[in-house]
């Protein structure tokens, strides 16, 4: 089962790279945006299944602390697409 | 319960794979961030029940079952935010688009 | 009274999260939990008569439910579209009125529009969401709405409202 899910985090990892495609060649900011939004959502997924593999559940910690922290990164670069300073 | 686990995280895989192949393909920001946000989401929030299986109510599953409504709201308020970001930052439907009712709108 | 639902409701998510309940971890959870409530307890929701009304929960569950449901439908649509070799889009932002008056209603229904693949909220202004939609199927404007908010809307009046 184990190794499966390797394989498994094999393909996930795999994923990360449609998303630095997208984030290299975007031809606005905003793709890139976009690419760096997806990109946070995938790194939850590969901390969820390490947590598996490796049985060591401080890593679904790390996990938490990420979506909270890309959640925050993508609302500040939102805040600088739309023109606003941060403290408005 | 072993399998249960592996089937989901197996579909949620699947879907993660929709949302970024609808990231290379889609024209425009807008349709980008549609297939791509909740695709991708929908799939985590898949592998994230798929530990709550593997680990069950204890330690790591109970993470996992917290994890999820997280994820679901942070990712929806940051979709929501990007997209009215590009609006105002004046990036253009795109060629297919057939409507634009927030055009007119007075922005703040 | 805002601050002492907050105060729980951070205790109990404190728990969750560490999940051991040693004396120092109960101490450690009530200090932060105190001090959060203290920061944040004035953010908190409006009303808390309307927290202890038990159908509102009933109704909370049916809705989650459908919602999930209409999540994973409209899900498999959306791939389908990706997936389709011609990919048959007609993207674009329609106008759709609602009848909820408080925020939190219209909150909570541009976060289910948001999350229901096809549709995402762009705005909200009095009374009128802004919707990206991927598949505009019809021209008629009370059509859409029906198809868009029309069946999340009644559960969330009677969950909010």
């Amino acid at each position: 089962m184990i190794n499966y899910l390797n394989i498994l985090l094999y393909v996930q990892i795999a994923l990360c790279v449609f998303c630095l495609y997208r984030i290299i060649r975007g031809p606005s900011i905003a793709d890139r945006m976009v690419g760096i939004d997806i990109f946070g959502i995938l790194v939850v997924g590969i901390c969820a299944i390490l947590t598996i593999t490796t049985k060591r559940s401080f890593i679904l910690d790390i996990g938490i602390a990420w979506i909270i922290l890309s959640f925050i990164g993508t609302l500040t670069l939102a805040k600088y697409l739309s023109g606003k300073k941060l403290n408005e | 319960m072993e399998i249960i686990g592996f089937i989901l995280i197996s579909i949620g895989i699947l879907f993660n794979l929709f949302g970024c192949i609808g990231l290379i393909r889609l024209p425009d920001v807008y349709n980008r961030l549609q297939s791509a946000t909740k695709c991708v989401t929908l799939g985590t929030c898949s592998i994230l029940l798929g530990v709550l299986f593997f680990c069950g109510f204890a330690g790591a599953g109970i993470r996992a079952l917290i994890a999820i409504p997280l994820l679901f709201f942070s990712a929806t308020v940051a979709a929501h935010a990007l997209v009215k970001g590009a609006y105002i930052f004046g990036i253009k439907l795109g060629d297919k688009s057939i409507k634009d009712d927030y055009k007119d709108v007075e922005k703040n | 009274m805002k601050h002492i639902v907050l105060f729980i409701t951070a205790l109990i998510f404190w728990l969750l999260l560490t999940f051991n309940l040693t004396t120092a971890n109960i101490i450690v959870g009530i200090v932060a939990a105190l001090v959060t409530s203290f920061i944040f307890g004035r953010y908190f929701t409006t009303s808390i008569s309307k927290l202890l009304q038990p159908q509102r929960y009933f109704w909370f569950f049916a809705y989650l439910i459908i919602f999930i449901w209409e999540c994973l439908k409209a899900n498999i649509e959306v791939a389908y579209l990706v997936l389709h070799p011609a990919m048959p889009i007609k993207p674009g932002i329609v106008k759709i009125k609602t009848d909820l008056k408080t925020d939190i209603a219209k909150t909570t229904l541009a976060n289910s529009i948001t999350m229901t693949p096809g549709t995402i909220t762009v705005d909200i202004i009095d009374d009128y969401i802004y919707v990206h939609w991927i598949y505009i199927s019809t021209d008629n404007p009370e059509e859409y709405s029906q198809k868009v908010s029309g069946r999340f809307e009644k559960y969330i009046k009677k969950i909010f409202e």
